[in-house]
């Protein structure tokens, strides 16, 4: 596993209990922020039908698909229930000097 | 699990609904055995696609819900390409139209609706859209090119608007109510989608009555033509209820139900667009919807209850349209309210709240981007859930967050 971490935003971009979306390399990526301030990372597209996650609701650790509700725990990239079934990727993050870095590989 | 759970469950239909049925039984842990029947040839699909990536996709794709190794590994004998020819009530029994009987404890029906045709001159020129063969015809028609025209301006005639301008057709909207999408959309809602619309260059005629059609075009109560080498008919769906009717089940606008689904044969259930039931959130108005969510839910709902889940099917129904890069959702019933909140979200974004007298919030609905309003509707339909009463002034406020509410 590498060690390049991909400065993404500023820690305060992502609001309490929210995502954003965050394209990079190609790729689209969710970054999440919990209410107690942790920050997770996943694939943008949800695994049923490739729409952006960071159009979703977030409840928790849940992320919410905006097209047909299917849930992830955003921590751990595992589906929820139907209509989805495959797992998220998920990504490491870290928190440096107010920034939100990831990653990628 | 209920002691009296069923052992056979035979499912009529394989749509998003039928196929819910039998997904949430096995993921229920339910171990007895499932049939479910499709009269369509094709494994189970999702029908939103077919006005959309169905067509404007550059690859044709079924949008299977599960292939053949799926539901085997589910243990689900799917028949397809197979209709159910009658019910046997007495016997508790299907006989399907090739002979085979299949005994049941419970039966579903999931009989979906089809598409309404308009009893007028000419209309076996005009095609409509319920199957995935249907898209497929529609698909090689807007590639070919030529004008396009569309009778009814309700969702499905306005998504094969925006997919036909995306493939360059030239596309024509004819719509008999004074504007579009009067059935379930309030005015604000529609009339966003109708400067859309026009702005894509889209011609609308809203007003306008149709007496028949020419092979090539669309023929006016007040005389005028509108000349177009593909028709289309796109006026709702009835639904699906010959097989009910002839077993002799209470039939009205659908399967008619009680709030748990059940027929007027408590070992016959009904979901998905064939059912009409009374719903306990709101006042228990009877409603039949014609919607994807509606679809799962209830199927979803109905697995529960064949497994002795003691309570009402009350899922808030939820419809979403998109069209170009936009989406219009709609929590609720908005026609259930008494009084509008708006909250302008910018970039043409808009969000409706509706309250009944009361002040609870019964509906909401929302224009534009994705981003900006879905989950702001799906919000509202948790509120709507919980029979919330929100101030007007705080649905109205941008800067309070919807979340706050709950």
């Amino acid at each position: 596993m590498s060690d390049i971490w991909i400065d993404a935003c500023a820690a305060d971009d992502v609001e309490s209990e929210d995502v954003l979306r965050f394209d990079h390399g190609g790729k689209t990526y969710a970054l999440y922020r919990t209410e107690d301030d942790r920050y997770f990372a996943t694939d943008g597209l949800c695994t049923h039908e490739k729409i952006h996650l960071a159009d979703g609701l977030v409840m928790g650790t849940i992320i919410e698909c905006p097209k047909h509700n299917g849930r992830f725990d955003f921590t751990t990239g595992a589906a929820k229930g139907a209509p989805v079934c495959v797992n998220l990727a998920t990504y490491a993050v870290k928190v440096e000097g107010g920034r939100v870095k990831l990653r990628v590989a | 699990m209920s002691a009296d759970a069923p052992r056979r469950v035979v499912i009529v239909g394989a749509g998003e609904s039928g196929a819910r049925v039998a997904i949430a039984l096995r993921e229920q842990g339910f171990g007895g055995e499932i049939a479910l029947i499709g009269a369509e040839s094709h494994p189970p699909y999702e029908r939103p696609p077919l006005s959309k990536a169905a067509i404007v996709e550059a690859e044709a794709r079924l949008p299977a819900i599960g292939d053949a190794a799926r539901f085997a590994e589910l243990g689900v004998d799917v028949r397809l390409g197979v209709a159910v020819a009658a019910i046997d009530r007495a016997e508790r029994r299907v006989r399907l139209a090739d002979g085979v009987g299949l005994g049941y404890d419970k039966l579903v029906l999931a009989t979906g609706a089809k598409a309404r045709h308009l009893p007028i001159a000419g209309a076996e020129h005009a095609l409509t859209l319920r199957s995935y063969e249907d898209a497929l015809k529609l698909r090689e028609r807007f590639r070919s090119g030529g004008r396009v025209a569309i009778v009814g301006g309700g969702f499905i005639g306005l998504e094969l608007a925006a997919s036909a301008r995306k493939l360059g057709c030239d596309v024509a909207v004819i719509e008999a109510a004074p504007r579009l999408l009067q059935r379930a959309v309030p005015p604000e809602l529609g009339a966003l989608a109708e400067a859309r619309h026009r702005a894509e260059g889209v011609e609308i005629v809203t007003g306008a009555g149709v007496q028949g059609f020419a092979p090539d075009a669309v023929l006016l109560s007040g005389g005028g033509r509108i000349p177009a080498s593909t028709l289309i008919v796109g006026v709702g769906a009835a639904p699906e209820t010959a097989l009910a009717e002839a077993a002799g089940l209470a039939v009205e606008n659908g399967v008619r139900a009680d709030a748990r689904l059940r027929s007027s044969d408590p070992d016959i259930y009904a979901c998905g667009d064939c059912v009409h039931f009374p719903h306990g959130l709101f006042d228990g108005r009877r409603l039949r919807l014609e919607a994807w969510r509606h679809a799962f839910d209830s199927g979803a709902y109905v697995a529960r209850a064949l497994l002795g889940a003691d309570e009402d099917y009350l899922a808030v129904p939820w419809f979403w349209s998109d069209q170009y890069d936009a989406c219009l959702q709609i929590a609720g019933l908005p026609d259930a309210g008494a009084t509008t909140a708006s909250r302008d979200l910018g970039e043409g974004a808009l969000l409706l709240f509706h309250l009944a007298a009361d002040g609870r919030l019964v509906g909401a609905g929302g224009w534009g981007p994705l981003g900006k309003i879905a989950r702001e509707i799906r919000l509202a339909e948790m509120l709507i859930a919980r029979r919330a009463h929100p101030a007007a002034a705080a649905l109205a406020d941008p800067a309070v967050r919807l979340k706050s509410l709950l």
